[in-house]
This record gives C-alpha cells, sequence and structure tokens, in this order.
C-alpha cells in the first residue's frame, strides 16, 4: 500500500488556497492550508508534510525566506514554490536555496500534477529505500548487510534479538555469505560496542600460531617471541572475539577453547600467570558442526557451550531478489573506490545475474561487478562485461576463440578503438589485430 | 442516490441532453430532472484571462439552485478557469452537493480538427458523469478506463471509458445517501 502523500499550500489569498485544496483532494493527497508563512512554520512544528507547495510573495515573510527556514529545519523536505510572477530571479534564487521546483501562476493543469507526481515518486524511493533499511533502522554500524529478502529479515531480526546479551553464538552459512558481517553487527549493537572486536580467522593458522594468537606469549617463549605480546583473548576484553572457521581447529585447541570458555581466564604462552578476560565468543563455520561431533571430530561439551544461539546465514541463491541492491551497493562501493563516477547495470544484465546460482555467494557476486567496472566501457554494466554468464545455464567455461575475442574487445573499448594503441597493448602488431577484429566481427560503436 | 438535477445554462441540443440523460442514469441508477437555468455569466467573467471563474460559477449554482436531496450539476459551454490554472472542464464540491461542467473546449474544432459531433458528446458525458462522480465523494482513480481518472485535455478524456472502475463502483455503492 502507498502511503498518502500531504501536501501543505500556503498562500495569501484564499481562492488560490480553495483551488489547490479541491485539486489535490481530488487527487487523493491530504491538504492542510496556512495563510502565511508564520501559520505556515507553526503548522510544519507539529506535523509532517511531504510536500510544501508555497507562493513566493506573501506579505510578512515572503516564501524565499519560509523556504530558507523550513530547509534550516529539514533539509530533505520538498518545497515547491509558485509565483504570479515569472521573474527568473525569485525562481532560480528559490531553487539555488533549495527548492525542489516552481511553477508559475496560473499553472496548466498537467504542469502541476506532474510536479507533485514528481515529488511524490522521491518521496516514494525515499521511502523504499527507507524500508530497505527498516530492519537495521534500530542496529547500528551495519551498512554492508545488505538485503531485504525474507530470509535477511530473519537474520537481522535474530541479531536484535541476540545483540543485548553476551550469550556465545554460532554463526552458520556457506563460505562468502557474509558472516563476519553478521558477527560485526552483533558487536556493533551490543553493549559492548565501545570496546573492541578481534577476529581470528582459525583456518589460517598452524596449531601453535593459532595458540600464541589467542593467548598471545611472554618475551622468549619460543623462538621468535622477542617481545611480551598480548593475545586476541586479551585485546578483546569488555568487547567481542569472532572465532571465523572454528571447525577447522585441532582437538588440543578445542580443549584449551573449553577451558578459557568456562573460566574466562588463560596464561599466555611461556608465561605462568593468569590472566581473565572478559569477552564475548562468536563462532562462525561454513560446516556442520553437529555432524562433526556426531563423527567425533568436534568436543561435544564444546559445541553445547559455544552453541547457545545458532544464526544460519541463507546462501545468496535463496535471495535473489536482493541482487538488485546488492549489486548497487558494490558498484557504489568499486565505483568510490576507483575514483569514478557511478554507472548503472543493463536490466538485461541484471536479470542474468538474477537468474545465477551463486556458489560463491556474495563473494562472488562482488567479484563479478568488480570485474566488470574493470572490463567495462565505463558507461553502463552489460550482458557483455558479465562473460561468465552463459545463456544456457550449462557450462561457464568459454572457449578460447571467446575469450580472445572478449579481451581484443575490452582493450580495444579501453584504448578507445586506437588500434595501434590497443595493438601495443595486447603485444601484436597491427595487421594480426585487424586480422582478429574482421575474424570476429568486432565492431566500434561509431 | 436518489435524484440528479441537472441544470442547463446555455443551449444544448435535444440529442445531446437525451444522451446525457440515460447515461447518468445508468452510471448513478439516479433519477434525473431537468431545468434551464439563468445567471448573468457576465459577472464572472474574468476580462484580463478572458475567461469565466469557476470557483464562483460552482458556488452560486449550489446556493441558488443545489437541490436538497442529491445532487446538482450545472452544464456551460463557457471557457472556464480557476485561479491556479489555465483552463479547467468542470468543478465539484468533493462530497458536496453541486458540480458544474463545460463543453466549451471539448468539440475537435477547437484543436483544429474536423468536427465530430459524437466526440464530443461522449467527451461531455463522461466530464459530466467525473464530475458528479466528486459530489459522491470519489477521488481520482488510476485505473486507465475508469471514469474518475483525472484528465487535462481532450486526447485523455477519449482513452478513458465512460464507466466507474470496479473498485470506484464499490466506493459509490458503499456511500451513505
Ligand atoms: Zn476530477
Ligand atoms: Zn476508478
Amino acid at each position: 500500500m502507498v502511503k498518502q502523500i500531504s501536501i501543505l499550500i500556503v498562500d495569501d489569498e484564499e481562492s488560490v488556497r480553495d483551488s489547490l485544496f479541491n485539486w489535490f483532494i481530488e487527487d487523493g493527497y491530504r491538504v492542510e492550508c496556512a495563510e502565511d508563512a508564520k501559520q505556515a512554520l507553526t503548522r510544519l512544528e507539529s506535523s509532517e508534510f511531504d510536500i510544501v507547495l508555497a507562493d513566493i510573495k506573501m506579505p510578512g515573510m515572503d516564501g524565499l525566506e519560509m523556504l530558507r527556514r523550513i530547509k534550516s529545519l529539514r533539509k530533505d523536505s520538498i518545497v515547491i514554490v509558485m509565483t504570479a510572477f515569472a521573474t527568473v530571479d525569485t525562481a532560480v534564487q528559490a531553487l539555488k536555496d533549495g527548492a525542489f521546483d516552481y511553477v508559475t501562476k496560473p499553472f496548466d493543469p498537467d504542469d502541476l500534477s506532474h510536479l507533485i507526481r514528481n515529488a511524490s515518486k522521491q518521496i516514494h524511493l525515499e521511502d523504499e529505500n527507507e524500508t530497505l533499511k527498516v530492519h537495521l533502522s534500530s542496529l547500528e554500524n551495519v551498512e554492508n548487510l545488505i538485503g531485504n529478502s525474507e530470509a535477511m529479515r530473519r537474520v537481522y531480526g535474530e541479531i536484535e534479538r541476540v545483540a543485548h546479551s553476551a550469550a556465545p553464538v554460532i554463526i552458520t552459512g556457506e563460505s562468502g555469505t557474509g558472516k563476519e558481517l553478521v558477527a560485526k553487527a552483533i558487536h556493533a549493537n551490543s553493549p559492548r560496542k565501545f570496546f573492541p572486536m578481534v577476529s581470528v580467522h582459525c583456518g589460517a593458522l598452524t596449531e601453535s600460531l593459532l595458540e600464541s594468537e589467542l593467548f598471545g606469549h611472554e618475551k622468549g617463549a619460543f623462538t621468535g617471541a622477542m617481545y611480551n605480546r598480548k593475545g586476541r583473548f586479551e585485546m578483546a576484553d569488555n568487547g567481542t572475539i569472532f572465532l571465523d572457521e572454528i571447525a577447522t581447529i585441532s582437538t588440543k585447541m578445542q580443549v584449551e577453547l573449553l577451558r578459557v570458555l568456562e573460566t574466562k581466564s588463560f596464561m599466555r604462552v611461556g608465561g605462568n600467570r593468569e590472566i581473565s578476560s572478559d569477552f564475548r565468543v562468536i563462532c562462525a563455520t561454513n560446516k556442520d558442526l553437529k555432524s562433526m561431533v556426531e563423527a567425533g571430530s568436534f568436543r561435544e561439551d564444546l559445541y553445547y557451550r559455544l552453541n547457545v544461539v545458532t544464526i544460519e546465514v541463507p546462501p545468496l541463491r535463496e535471495r535473489l531478489e536482493d541482487v538488485p541492491v546488492l549489486v548497487d551497493f558494490f558498484i557504489r562501493k568499486y565505483c568510490s573506490a576507483m575514483n569514478r563516477t557511478v554507472i548503472p547495470i543493463d536490466d538485461a544484465a541484471l536479470i542474468k545475474l538474477q537468474d545465477l546460482t551463486f556458489p560463491g555467494n556474495i563473494r562472488e557476486l562482488e567479484n563479478m561487478i568488480e570485474r566488470a567496472l574493470v572490463v567495462g566501457n565505463g558507461k553502463r554494466i552489460t550482458v557483455k562485461d558479465l562473460p561468465f554468464i552463459k545463456d544456457s545455464q550449462g557450462s561457464s567455461v568459454e572457449s578460447l576463440d571467446e575469450l580472445e575475442k572478449g579481451h581484443i574487445l575490452n582493450i580495444l573499448i579501453k584504448y578507445s578503438w586506437n588500434i595501434s594503441a590497443a595493438a601495443k597493448a595486447l603485444k601484436v602488431d597491427r595487421v594480426t589485430l585487424y586480422n582478429k577484429i574482421r575474424k570476429y566481427d568486432l565492431k566500434s560503436p561509431r | 442516490m436518489d435524484e440528479i438535477a441537472m441544470i442547463s445554462f446555455g443551449y444544448f441540443e435535444k440529442q445531446l441532453l437525451d444522451a446525457v440523460t440515460m447515461r447518468t442514469e445508468q452510471a448513478f441508477s439516479a433519477r434525473i430532472s431537468w431545468k434551464e437555468g439563468f445567471l448573468d455569466l457576465g459577472d464572472y467573467y474574468d476580462p484580463s484571462r478572458r475567461q469565466y471563474d469557476g470557483n464562483r460559477i460552482l458556488k452560486v449554482i449550489d446556493e441558488r439552485f443545489g437541490v436538497s436531496k442529491g445532487k446538482t450539476i450545472g452544464l456551460l459551454s463557457i471557457d472556464l478557469f480557476i485561479p491556479i490554472l489555465t483552463f479547467i472542464y468542470g468543478q465539484a464540491f468533493l462530497n458536496g452537493r453541486s458540480c458544474i461542467a463545460s463543453n466549451y473546449r471539448l468539440s475537435n474544432e477547437r484543436y483544429g480538427l474536423l468536427p465530430d459531433e459524437t466526440l464530443m458528446h461522449n467527451r461531455f458525458i463522461k466530464e459530466i458523469i467525473h464530475e458528479l462522480g466528486h459530489t459522491y465523494g470519489l477521488i481520482h482513480c488510476s485505473h486507465p478506463d475508469c471514469v474518475m481518472r483525472s484528465s487535462t485535455y481532450v486526447e485523455d478524456i477519449d482513452q478513458k471509458g465512460e464507466d466507474f472502475c470496479p473498485n470506484c463502483k464499490s466506493n459509490l455503492i458503499h456511500f451513505p445517501e
């Protein structure tokens, strides 16, 4: 259901107010009127309007002054000014001061309707963006968690539910689904948010390195331990420790971890005093820990210690409706990183993306977008920039010819079809390049 | 919805009046009565715009001709405006008693096209039903065929039908009388 747009009409002439009032009421808007700027500002204090439609020439405070005051209170308010005197000056001044647009009286009925419809569209757009964020509204610092699908909303709900407790959480989900982002969101919304969240990627470290990483070590504890070093558990004091790929840790580490979780104290490697730390533990895994417990490769007691709350992050293929917002997000992210203007993506390309199964999940999508931005023509992302997407869902293996054709085309586009430059970049001579262009029937856009 | 009083301020052909009666009757299942009205329209003429003030005409028609039970529509053939708009085809009190409609801008000739009487009649009927719809509380509708669709140009009028869409129709039925 589209929300009803509200309009405040400000004009000192009664007949104008009445006419506009009737006109907009018949169009289904909620309308109120004010006789002058002062009255309008009072109205705006007590109730919100989506659109203010104000005359410029009014006794007392004029429309321009009122516009400036409204804008200083609410930057995003939409003010349309009306003027019977179509001087460019006042209109331009109004636009400079932040008016959405202006109309000259009397209006062509169509102009007026269009204007309000455009303004409404903008409001609905903003609302849509709001709804996208609505489930994160009470969640802070989670702008990287993207998506408004049912599946993601469930995740947001769970984040909200667990954020305030100190209970351990296991985040499950395939690689590339964004488990660490979920952990960050939990931390950022917990009372621990003013203290650090410390991440440890357990799978990347050998057992002894992981041990010293987690617990720290004393100077001389082993070769290369030249300084005392705080471990991650110590650094996470009052905060959160995030243990990624928890399923990879050795049986010995499982025992040590269990002990730490039970006592909240530990010793540094090579040390001899107990250090205590108040941390919350969040783990992530793409493995089925439960069946690992059954198979005997993961300690049952540790499993139950860690697994107070489980949050399952859905794979991207189960929330393909989020692909457009994710794509938008990644385009903005990489364009900004590359210092380029943000470019759009073709509908066709977007549809293709939504047809994919994304075994690599969001990470895979992100890579695709980054790649498309690098190889594309810089104007828009098209299916061409996503060469690994085949029409048939089947094989994504490209033939050598296809690869060559795509690569040559990318280089040609990159060098604006300057054959010499492209040939040089491709390390072939011009004749060879011409032959390839003919062979693949490549055409310059001009 | 028992009575709709149609008051003509100007000359309309019998053929047109018959068609208007029949189709308005169908649209609202109401009894239609006819009357000729006399107003010095010169009082509502704005020389600077060379048009007639629709707001004021609507007001005076409502005061002097409005029926106590039912709705009243004044039929005109003059160029109407309201202060904010360059022109209007008609004007109504939303959920009120009265409305007006003018066929001044509805003929093809005004736009340099060949005359088409039937087309003009159809346009007028749609505008009449539209304005009356407002008096029954209907607001503009986005349904493409619905007579309550707002129309700025005659082409818009031609594109819509003269019936209410199911939604407007059910709203119409549910208005207490
Ligand atoms: Zn209307
Ligand atoms: Zn309708």
